[in-house]
């Protein structure tokens, strides 16, 4: 536990490191923000309460968006390109040569990146966005801690998805048209393009319903207070199932893959 | 000088183009990526549409005639320079020196570098939103409306094409901050798929004045569809484009002969 603890940090560090680039970061992500908070503020003009938003909570929710997009490695950035490598090149017979679990392993690490990036990156626009716009911000603290633990639990779900997308690796050797079509989902049906609950019929429906929207649907919801008492706890179970469903898959691809790799010999 | 480096350009793209064709199959999967990944925001625009008539005063086939030209003449300058935001990494692991010892113009060898063809799939799915537009909009056509489409998409172009260039020479001074290219770049595109009437006038004064995106397609496309021009301009500066390309171009050419200058190997 203490190790995977250390891991953690040293993702933490690692990319903190990265000054220049987070400022770069922080610079794109709040353009973004302030272009689609103005394209939804014409929507929400247009159609008041819309998907149960009022103005300021779609507006937040924009801004919510942009926090958690690096986090979540939405569209990359995560550790996934580099297990992909290893894999290619086979360095990944060094790592399963270890006394460490490799899921384990990258999930601290990544869950140090996001970490940061959540810090790093998701701090300075919402603040910028809180003295540009009018953003419902939760006044409870609990309200926040929940937000939180909602986020945590969508960055375990994004890291099983990545895992899984990394470890097809070992069959197709050449990760990059897997990872390509990760993000893409990724993008559309985490919510990140629009709130899923605007999406039409059985598209929003099996949108909600997939495990991407643990990634920004749902922390979102719980921080505009959208999902309070039970409908708390039935947010964090979804979530929940997802990561661990997810992060089962994973273990048992990477069981088969390993054989498959002793078998090739590295 | 200049027909040395397209030359070079060229035979450096062929280099590519070939060996991405060596993996068809391949190929084709990361080009239908590519049309993927950008059909799905207008995806999001159509299910926006699917709630409401009009969006800051505009329909759907209007906002699909200014995304399909902000899409085809971005895609147009992201598939020839797109990989200027490579420069940054390449000053950092000092990959960078081994380009300035050829006898051949840096800026041609930094654009064609890693040329993917791919990229073609935002370029085709740009074509089909304004392909959608231009069908389902009643445009009172004259000589001059159908030559402004041409006109603009290339002029507009060539004004990414001169930010995709300043944004790789703002590279040589912050090596790892390729991303704020992508603000205006990748910002840039997404904020002209809207209609100026969406966002706020210091916006608009801003990128029209300061970072002159609004000619892209804002300015000339408006005139096409009988609007108004942005900001009370008068209407002459529909026809504008073109010139604005040309002094955006030359500055970007300033720009990068002053970054290459700036630039200090890392001596690895």
């Amino acid at each position: 536990m203490r190790l995977y603890a250390v891991v953690a940090a040293g993702g933490f560090r690692r990319y903190a490191t990265y000054r220049v680039a987070t400022v770069a970061g922080v610079f794109t992500n709040t353009v973004f923000g302030f272009i689609m908070a103005y394209a939804y503020t014409a929507l929400w003009d247009e159609r008041p309460r819309l998907g149960g938003y009022d103005l300021a909570q779609a507006v937040t929710y924009v801004w919510l968006g942009q926090a958690l997009l690096a986090a979540c490695a939405t569209i990359g950035g995560g550790f996934e390109d580099e297990l992909i490598e290893r894999i290619r090149t086979g360095d990944v017979a060094v790592d399963l040569y270890r006394p460490v679990d490799l899921q384990l392993w990258w999930l601290a690490a990544d869950l140090g990146r996001a970490a940061f990036q959540l810090l790093g990156r998701g701090v300075v626009p919402m603040a910028v966005a809180a003295v540009a716009f009018d953003l419902a911000l939760p006044g409870d603290p609990l309200t926040w801690l929940a937000f939180l633990f909602a986020v945590l639990l969508g960055l375990v779900v994004s890291f099983a998805i990545r895992f899984l997308i990394a470890l097809s690796a070992f069959w197709l050797l050449d990760g990059a048209g897997v990872a390509q079509l990760g993000m893409l989902a990724a993008m559309f049906f985490s919510g990140m393009l629009l709130p899923l609950n605007i999406f039409p019929g059985a598209l929003g429906e099996v949108a909600r319903a997939l495990p991407w929207s643990s990634l920004l649907q749902v922390p979102a919801d719980v921080f505009l207070g959208e999902r309070t008492g039970w409908d708390l706890v039935g947010a964090f179970g979804f979530q929940a199932a997802w990561a661990l469903a997810l992060l089962a898959a994973g273990r048992a691809l990477q069981s088969v893959a390993t054989r498959r790799v002793v078998v090739q010999g590295g | 000088m200049l027909w040395n480096g397209l030359r070079a350009y060229g035979l450096i793209v062929a280099m590519w183009t070939r060996s991405t064709m060596a993996y068809r199959a391949s190929f084709a999967m990361m080009a239908f990526g590519n049309f993927a990944a950008t059909a799905f925001d207008f995806l999001a625009i159509l299910i926006m549409f699917s709630h409401i008539d009009s969006l800051g005063g505009y329909s759907l086939p209007e906002v699909a005639f200014l995304y399909g030209t902000a899409g085809t003449a971005f895609g147009l300058a992201e598939l020839f320079l797109g990989s200027m935001n490579r420069l940054g990494s390449r000053v950092r692991d000092g990959t960078l020196d081994t380009l300035l010892v050829r006898p051949v113009p840096v800026l041609a060898q930094v654009a064609a570098d890693k040329f993917a063809l791919r990229r073609l799939g935002r370029i085709v799915q740009g074509l089909l939103a304004l392909a959608y537009g231009l069908a389902a909009l009643n445009i009172d056509w004259t000589a001059v409306r159908v030559l402004m489409l041409p006109m603009m998409i290339l002029s507009g172009a060539a004004i990414f094409g001169a930010v995709f260039v300043v944004g790789g020479a703002f590279q040589f001074w912050a090596q790892d901050a390729s991303e704020v290219q992508n603000a205006f770049t990748y910002g840039g595109t997404t904020l002209l798929q809207y209609p100026p009437s969406v966002f706020g006038k210091e916006l608009v004064r801003g990128v029209t004045f300061v970072v002159p995106l609004a000619f892209v397609n804002w300015v000339p496309a408006l005139y096409v569809m009988g609007r108004e021009v942005p900001l009370g301009l008068p209407r002459a500066v529909a026809f504008l484009p073109p010139v604005v390309a040309v002094v955006c171009c030359a500055l970007a050419g300033v720009a990068w002969r002053a970054g290459l200058r700036a630039y200090r190997s890392t001596g690895s």
